[in-house]
């Protein structure tokens, strides 16, 4: 199957700029005469290009993900339900196009790893090897909602770093890129807004709640 | 003038008129059946808890066993209400634990209810039976511990849709091994893991055990195992309906519900794997309520399972059952009731699943007792609504929701007036409505000249100017509730209407155009109406009058103003540059 791809590019906010390089548009596709009810308001951070693909991803393409908050309280639907609902997307550097999962169908970070997993190696099948795809080397079978054990820092400390080429970091409700396990569970649920699959070289540029004296080595 | 009969007589006669309403009017009737009734009087409902106090109630009717309030406006369930707006329990349960100690039930909804008053209820009510939290917040676990270990003849307790703070899941195992007497227990809110072998020898122990929904954190592979320990289930909650697809744990399942001969409601439904759905296949011939609005289950799972349910009277649902699933549901279920369908992905503009108006179509025309409605959908024509309220003039309840704000009618792309007043013109029941799409003032005129019976309306994105409301107001006699969010409705209307309001128990406008001045207006005209300024930018007492009100709810009370308000409220009557 041919495609064009655009990459997904991003810019993201550094720890230091607190939001000062606000990208206030979102460039979407949309075909002509579709009406958008709603104007999109201010989205901090980041630009997403969704590709092209064949004709139906097209119109997949244009259709806008609207921003709950931009409408206070609609649609009119109970907070016990949109609870249920915490659909984010998913995107994997380099990929064409993205995912969406359901936050709430997971209970811990284990089982979320697994899916982003999943999707990784779905994307990433005959470009990289098993050692790039460091989920699985992160998981700690101890690891409880209590501890949280920063899964991705740990994979600084030792020698098998160096081959890991992808990070899984998230948006917070603030717009804030974080590592994905830093907060407790519960609270990444709640806030979590967005995941990227992120190539190790553009992270060392990425804002990240981070404890470790430990530098970061570039790839 | 002498009694025709005895007090006692009387009491008695009186003992089988239970609807409130008619226990209101008997109290009118003269001062003798005025002071009888009152005694006499076991439920007490209050729909909004500030339109009267703790006292005036306590003193008018002394022997009290069950009460029912309502808090917070209905708005809230979609986080229009602030946080810290009221609604607390605890003045209630401080003053009915001294004058009520033969208290037995206790039902709210919408209030914000502490662990210190759930520990009152539970040391204060020697009797205490039935608890009932529907939407409320502001409460933890170990709020339920109390409950759980000191109600000693607990009968009821149910959570639905509450906010509690899951410490753990230990308050469960504060039942006390003497506890036998629970019918119904209701703990689907909670995320917590509750100890399964306490969860398991509760169950054992409550022979009249009718009710039980589990939370999510009850796994798949243990529902058989509680199930075998109460057969004699009514309804059931199931946890997360997901595992590890396994023959022998699915037919475990499938024995374990076809033992539950009197099972007629199941709820849950969480991360269903289609694979164990066959399990319940053994009940749904006895089912009359399913509740799968958390499944997200596609089309032909969904049909599966409706189609085998002739008997079902109530269904909730995702709009993954499509339109295909719903034609199928017309033709299986002629005794269905009631029917709400969700939006599986409310934040998205298009449509990724095929539900569309003739769905809802489809069910009105093969669903003939069909009386409430409550539908998310992406389009809507004036055609549907039309062959709608024509097929089903026994409608009572109609909820429509169409997610994107302002939209016409698809087809025609005119307004949706017609159709909306083809529904009040034919269902001269209905008693509840929710609009949405385009619609002018032109729909009002409608309302207000058809809806006779209309008792509660919802109003969002919709008019053109203040005649809309006045139409409402001036037109439907029997209007309780009205709740209005962005529609460009304004001083004029309210203040020509100011006697109705007292007629009615509540009115909430929000990002309207309302202006301040008209609210301190309706105030000084209405001294019996709470007329509350919501305005969360502050600074309130230095804004002129003619600038907009954020938020303003109004409502009759014979309590006076509140003691309770937040900073960001206001109560008119006590607006400063209006009292000099």
């Amino acid at each position: 199957m041919s495609f064009e791809t655009s990459e997904i590019t991003s810019e993201l906010t550094t720890a230091d700029d607190h939001g000062l390089n606000l990208n206030e548009t979102e460039l979407t596709l949309g075909l002509p005469g579709e009406s958008r009810g709603r104007k999109l308001g201010k989205k901090r951070g980041l630009i997403e290009l969704k590709s092209i693909n064949d004709e139906k991803n097209q119109s997949d393409a244009a259709k806008a993900s609207l921003d709950e908050e931009q409408l206070a309280g609609w649609p009119p639907v109970t907070l016990y339900r949109k609870k249920n609902f915490r659909f984010v997307k998913v995107a994997v550097d380099g990929a064409p196009y993205l995912r969406k999962i359901n936050l709430e169908s997971y209970g811990d970070y284990q089982q979320l790893q697994c899916v982003l997993f999943e999707i990784f190696a779905y994307f990433t099948i005959g470009n990289y090897t098993s050692d790039d795809l460091e989920f699985k080397n992160c998981y700690k079978p101890s690891f409880t909602t209590e501890t949280f054990v920063p899964l991705m820092h740990d994979s600084f400390n030792n020698s098998i770093a160096q081959r890991i080429k992808y990070v899984s970091m998230y948006e917070d409700n603030d717009g804030d890129w974080m590592i994905v396990g830093d907060v407790p569970w519960m609270m990444f649920v709640q806030t979590c807004k967005r995941i990227r699959l992120m190539r190790r070289s553009e992270d060392i540029n990425t804002a990240r709640r981070t404890h470790s004296e430990c530098s970061v080595s570039s790839c | 003038m002498a009694l025709s009969f005895p007090e006692e007589v009387l009491e008695h006669v009186f003992s089988f008129i239970t609807s409130h309403t008619d226990r209101n009017t008997v109290s009118l009737v003269c001062k003798s059946w005025y002071e009888i009734e009152r005694w006499c009087r076991r439920r007490v409902f209050i729909g909004n808890c500030y339109a009267v106090s703790p006292g005036i109630m306590i003193r008018r009717f002394p022997e009290v066993r069950c009460v029912e309030l309502k808090g917070k406006p209905h708005f809230a369930d979609f986080n229009l209400v602030p946080d810290g707006w009221g609604g607390y329990f605890y003045p209630w349960v401080c003053e009915m634990s001294r004058a009520y100690p033969w208290l037995e039930e206790i039902r709210l909804k919408r209030m914000v209810v502490s662990d210190e008053g759930l520990e009152l209820v539970s040391k204060a009510f020697k009797n205490f039976k039935v608890l009932v939290l529907s939407s409320c917040e502001g409460f933890s676990t170990d709020g339920l511990a109390a409950i759980a270990a000191n109600c000693r003849n607990l009968r009821e307790l149910d959570l639905r849709e509450s906010e509690v703070e899951d410490l753990s899941g230990h308050w469960l195992s504060h039942f006390p091994d003497s506890c036998t007497s629970l019918q119904s227990l209701n703990m689907s809110c909670l995320s917590s893991e509750v100890s399964f072998s306490a969860l398991q020898r509760l169950i054992a122990r409550s022979p009249n055990l009718k009710t039980l929904r589990l939370n999510r954190a009850v796994p798949l592979e243990k529902l058989s195992t509680l199930l075998h320990r109460a057969p004699q289930l009514v309804e059931l909650g199931t946890g997360a309906y997901s595992a590890e697809a396994r023959p022998d744990v699915c037919s475990n399942l499938a024995e374990a519900f076809s033992r539950c001969k009197e099972l007629k409601g199941l709820s849950g439904f969480w991360d269903v794997v289609p694979f164990y759905l066959p399990a319940i296949y053994s009940v749904c011939s006895r089912l009359t309520s399913l509740n799968l609005s958390y499944a997200t289950i596609q089309s032909p799972d969904v049909t599966k399972i409706v189609t085998q349910c002739p008997n079902l009277q109530s269904l909730s649902v995702l709009d993954y059952i499509e339109d295909t699933g719903l034609n199928a549901l017309s033709l299986s279920c002629k005794d269905l009731r009631e029917l709400r369908v969700f939006p599986s992905d409310p934040f998205v503009a298009d449509a990724n699943v095929s539900l569309t108006e003739q769905g809802l179509v489809a069910v009105s025309e093969g669903c003939y007792k069909l009386q409430s409605v409550l539908y998310f959908c992406r389009q809507m024509s004036n055609s549907a609504l039309t062959t709608i309220a024509k097929n089903r003039p026994n409608l009572n309840c109609f909820r429509l929701c169409i997610l994107e704000p302002r939209a016409p009618d698809y087809l025609t792309l005119e307004p949706l007036d017609n159709g909306f007043g083809a529904i009040v013109e034919n269902c001269k029941q209905l008693q509840r409505l929710s609009l949405s799409g385009l619609l002018t003032d032109r729909v009002f005129e409608y309302i207000g000249k058809r809806a006779k019976k209309l008792e509660m309306l919802s109003i969002a994105f919709a008019g053109d100017s203040d005649l809309g409301l006045h139409h409402v107001l001036s037109g439907c006699d029997s209007l309780r509730k009205l709740e209005i969010r962005d529609c460009p409705f304004g001083d004029k209307a309210l203040l020509a209407n100011v006697s109705k309001l007292e007629t009615m128990r509540s009115l909430w406008m929000s990002s309207c155009s309302v202006s301040l001045g008209a609210c301190k207006r309706l105030s000084q005209k209405m001294p019996r109406l709470n007329v509350e300024v919501i305005d969360e930018q502050g600074d309130l007492d230095s804004r002129p009058d003619s600038s907009p009100v954020e938020k303003l709810y109004v409502y009759r009370t014979v309590a006076g103003p509140r003691l309770d308000m937040p900073s960001f409220i206001r109560n008119m009557a006590q607006n400063p540059t209006y009292m000099r």
